[in-house]
């Protein structure tokens, strides 16, 4: 069934010929209880419906999913899988009013909202959780506008379909004229329990990586390069820890097979509303055929800057415009960085019109540069499109590089089995575009083309710097900050005073991308703009072997969470509490 | 060049990619000149370096100087424009922040001690179970792995036989219970080698563990063992395995194993594997002989049906050798022996 396509109505999208109308098993009162990840239960659908706020009701419950036929564990807000776009608007105090039918604990973080910490929803940090059977209620002063997104931070909820999307409305009504105002929400489906991952992650290394380099394989690396990954005992395939033989890619809850669509009249204006809710995967978006103008990032406007690529990590968000010409349709793919897989889904002038759909790229490699080696002929082999494999042999010896120097690191990183590398020579890369995108012949988003929309209210210099390094054993799948797992750092948090104006410096020491969350708190990136245009956001990727920059004013008291936006990496223990002291200890 | 930078960096409309001229300028000063004013965005990106201020090999880049004449051109510009009063309706040039470059510990303010902010809200007894839970399961959890590295039937000359070589471990990542178990024996005879060992296996660096504990043969006259060894990934991807024995009738023994898994395509592997067994002096009883008692090569092909479950065949061929041999072929036994394997090789 269609509906009609009111500016107002159609922002959910809809997904073709299922529609979203199909009340879930959870409205009708049957139960939803049992396992957390089991396959059983009641069918949840794919696409979601809409709540409104201020008062809104959602419910957790568990049931199994088919995508493209295979069935996977599921648990779902509101009986779908993305749960409903919630949407509220800014100035409102609003309840959130969550009752867990699960048999577990569970919770709602509501990711990139500036809220009381204690409504934050990370059990063990903000609160004690939500408890079988409870109804919780989260209330709190709506402070922002823009596109967010909620999610589970219990257990690995979140793998098995626990997020959906969120909108908050600027006061005053929407400043941004569109014809059509649509969400695009990847994620990742498995057919398998997340906690399986989780332990095939930890003793199975590179279990969920089909695209390992073999003696057959296509890839451009010399016998030289292959010997050297061996000694190095790494893998320069490493891009996501789990690929598409594992993953279905999924675009508002439907594989790319099941004909999501987003229907446009030529030389209307769309703003599409790009949010990464996977688990683990970074997505390449493009259409060919068709610009984005990138409007917003992380909730946040920046200056509009056209492109026709952009890498999305997990947890980020991006707002962009389309103004789709006069060709039927587009295809708006979302490639896994990895190129194992995409989520797909059409924009479309007419129900059921398809553009051509282009193939997977080549996966790309890893590259010295992205273990930090960024030496001799510039720091910039990262950002340079002889990154890849074209090198002279010379260039990539390891003669006389140490891979895991630990002399490097500050005093205050723990040396231990848990860091198997350390970047050589970490050096500033936001001006990646990230992994693959580094030479394709078009335009790429990357964060130096980012600038804030309106001036930060702070534009103070920071009178403190803090360094943090992301250490990772991949063999061993140990992730931590500082070469501290957090189940030995729960009690020590990163403490700011209040008000403080902090610079932080993530090293990545690991030679994965990862999306660095903070809760409750946006920063600005530091990547070349004035203080005042520094672009503000709460998820910034931190490139293999390099550094990145955020300035933060720490002026959200309570405890926080800081943590890769990689679930398994967060499991694996890359997360740390933040303390922002109140202003009741200011000087 | 500085003022240069500073025209064109002005000129560049607002809403371009091209925001991070001085920067860019900095970098890569060759490219200054026609890059600093580009449009085109994939220029921007190839000429682009990294900040060098985040770098750390200011020291092998020829610009020092001009870095530090940026830095002060910032300092300048930070201490004499008013950031507010300029109304921010274009980007400043020069004006990022090259911010603090040394780290320093918080001041008091920021107070000390655990996280307990939610203590306050919600009571610190409704927030314990979740917060154990918390610590318990994001970073360093327990897990169970179990292993059959080799469970294989042996077709040879003389009586076929058969071999398990099986280990695991009940732990987390850096401790570890460890236990392994290998037994071999021809078909019809009474079980050759039969062995067991209970190992605390400690994290002693990123692709090593240190183990010890003990090993109890049953085959043949019982002996016990302490042992401790080292087990873990070597460069180039070698499995090693490694240990010293000593029995408790005072004898050193030593066993040293090496496997490398090479992927064929993505589901093929073939597994190169050697073993060396080492004797500080000659065991008569239980037929080994000092130095090299034994030496084993052999190769497997494996399929991987999935990850976890892999049938293979190979060939592998074991030599006695010194006084080993000779203990050997006085029990009436060949001192070289070929066998063709059919195994599996299973994990969960």
């Amino acid at each position: 069934m269609r509906r009609d396509f009111s500016r107002r109505s159609i922002l959910t999208g809809i997904g073709g010929g299922l529609g979203l109308a199909a009340m879930p098993a959870w409205a009708q009162g049957h139960s939803m209880h049992g396992g957390s990840h089991g396959r059983g239960g009641p069918r949840i659908p794919a696409g979601f419906d809409e709540v409104r706020g201020p008062e809104v009701n959602l419910s957790i419950g568990s049931g199994h999913r088919i995508v493209q036929g295979r069935r996977g564990p599921g648990i779902a807000v509101n009986g779908s899988v993305p749960g409903p776009l919630i949407r509220l608007t800014e100035g409102d105090t609003v309840r959130l009013n969550v009752t867990n039918t699960l048999d577990v604990d569970s919770s709602v973080h509501w990711h990139g909202l500036l809220v009381p910490f204690q409504y934050d929803g990370v059990p063990g940090i903000s609160f004690p959780g939500i408890r079988p059977g409870e109804t919780f209620t989260y209330e709190f002063p709506v402070r922002q506008s823009g596109t967010y997104w909620y999610h589970s931070h219990s257990g690995l909820q979140e793998q098995s379909g626990h997020y959906g999307p969120m909108i908050i409305e600027p006061k005053g009504g929407e400043t941004i004229a569109v014809d059509r105002d649509y969400i695009l929400l990847v994620s990742d489906f498995t057919t398998l329990d997340p906690h399986f991952i989780m332990k095939r992650l930890r003793t199975g290394e590179g279990f969920f990586n089909r695209q390992q380099n073999t003696w057959t394989d296509d890839y451009p690396m010399s016998g030289e390069e292959r010997r050297m990954w061996a000694q190095m005992r790494m893998m320069p395939t490493d891009i996501a820890d789990i690929g598409g033989k594992t993953y279905t890619f999924l675009a508002n809850g439907r594989g790319p097979k099941e004909g999501m669509e987003y229907l446009f009249k030529a030389g209307e204006r769309i703003r599409l509303r790009i949010i990464n809710g996977a688990a683990m995967t970074f997505f390449n978006i493009r259409i060919p055929g068709l610009p984005m103008t990138v409007i917003a990032t992380d909730g946040q406007r920046v200056r509009p800057v056209e492109v026709d690529e952009l890498q999305i990590g997990t947890a980020e968000t991006y707002d962009v415009i389309l103004e789709p010409g006069s060709a039927p349709a587009y295809s708006i793919v979302a490639e896994s960085m990895d190129r194992s897989g995409m989520a797909l889904a059409t924009l479309a002038s007419a129900p059921g019109l398809r553009a051509e759909v282009p193939a997977l790229r080549d996966p790309p490699l890893l590259t010295m540069g992205d273990m930090g080696m960024n030496h001799g002929n510039g720091m910039d082999h990262g950002s340079m499109d002889h990154g890849s494999m074209d090198h002279g042999s010379g260039s990539m010896s390891m003669q006389g590089m140490k891979m895991r120097d630990t002399t490097l690191l500050p005093p205050d990183v723990k040396v231990g089995p848990g860091i198997d590398m350390v970047s050589m020579a970490p050096v500033d890369k936001m001006g990646d575009p990230g992994l693959g995108l580094r030479d394709v012949p078009h335009r790429v988003l990357n964060y130096r083309m980012l600038a804030a929309a309106e001036p930060n209210p702070e534009a103070r210099e920071p009178t403190r710097l803090l360094e943090l390094h992301l250490t990772g054993n991949m063999e061993r799948y140990m992730w931590s900050f500082d070469g501290r797992m957090y189940s030995a750092v729960s009690d020590v948090p990163i403490r700011f005073a209040w008000n403080e104006r902090v610079r932080v410096k993530l090293v990545n020491n690991t030679m994965m991308a990862h999306p660095i969350h903070l809760h409750g708190l946006f920063f600005e990136m530091v990547n070349g703009q004035s203080a005042a245009l520094q672009p503000r956001k709460n998820t910034m990727i931190v490139q293999p072997g390099a550094s990145a920059q955020f300035d933060l004013t720490a002026n959200e008291p309570g405890d926080w969470a800081f943590h890769c936006h990689l679930l398994y990496h967060m499991h694996g223990g890359m997360m740390q509490t933040v303390t922002v002291a109140g202003p009741e200890r200011a000087a | 060049m500085k003022l240069e930078l500073l025209v064109s960096a002005a000129l560049i409309p607002l809403a371009t990619p091209a925001l991070a001229q001085p920067h860019q300028g900095h970098g890569d000063h060759q490219a200054a000149g026609p890059h600093a004013g580009h449009q085109d965005p994939q220029a921007q990106e190839k000429a682009e370096p990294a900040d060098p201020h985040q770098g750390m090999d200011h020291g092998t880049m020829d610009h020092g100087e001009m870095d530090h004449g940026a830095s002060d051109q910032r300092a300048v510009d930070h201490s004499t424009m008013d950031h507010s009063a300029m109304g921010h309706g274009a980007p400043e040039p020069a004006a990022a922040s090259p911010g603090p470059d040394m780290e320093t510990p918080p001041p008091p303010e920021a107070g000390s001690g655990a996280p307990r902010a939610a203590d306050a809200i919600w009571g610190a007894e409704a927030m314990r179970a979740s917060r154990e839970d918390l610590q318990k399961t994001h970073g360093d959890f327990t897990l169970f792995w179990f292993q059959a590295d080799r469970a294989e039937f042996q077709a040879r000359q003389g009586d076929n036989g058969y071999l398990w070589d099986l280990q695991g471990f009940y732990g987390n990542t850096t401790d570890k219970f460890f236990f392994k178990s290998e037994g071999e024996g021809s078909f019809g005879e009474p079980i050759e080698e039969l062995e067991f060992q209970a190992l605390y296996s400690r994290a002693i660096a990123p692709f090593f563990d240190l183990q010890a504990g003990f090993r109890q043969d049953l085959a043949g006259p019982d002996t016990s063992y302490a042992v401790v060894g080292i087990q873990g990934l070597a460069p180039y991807m070698f499995e090693l395995d490694t240990a010293l024995f000593l029995s408790h009738r005072g004898d050193l023994t030593a066993r040293v194993e090496a496997e490398l898994d090479q992927r064929i395509a993505q589901s093929i592997l073939i597994q190169p594997r050697a073993e060396l067994n080492l004797a500080a002096q000659d065991v008569p009883e239980l037929g080994i002989g000092a130095g090299i008692d034994s030496f084993e090569l052999g190769v497997r092909l494996r399929y991987e049906i999935i990850r976890e479950i892999a049938p293979y065949v190979g060939v592998e061929q074991v030599w006695k050798t010194g006084r080993s041999a000779d203990f050997a072929r006085a029990a009436g036994e060949d001192p070289s022996v070929t066998n063709f394997v059919l195994g599996i090789r299973f994990w969960f």
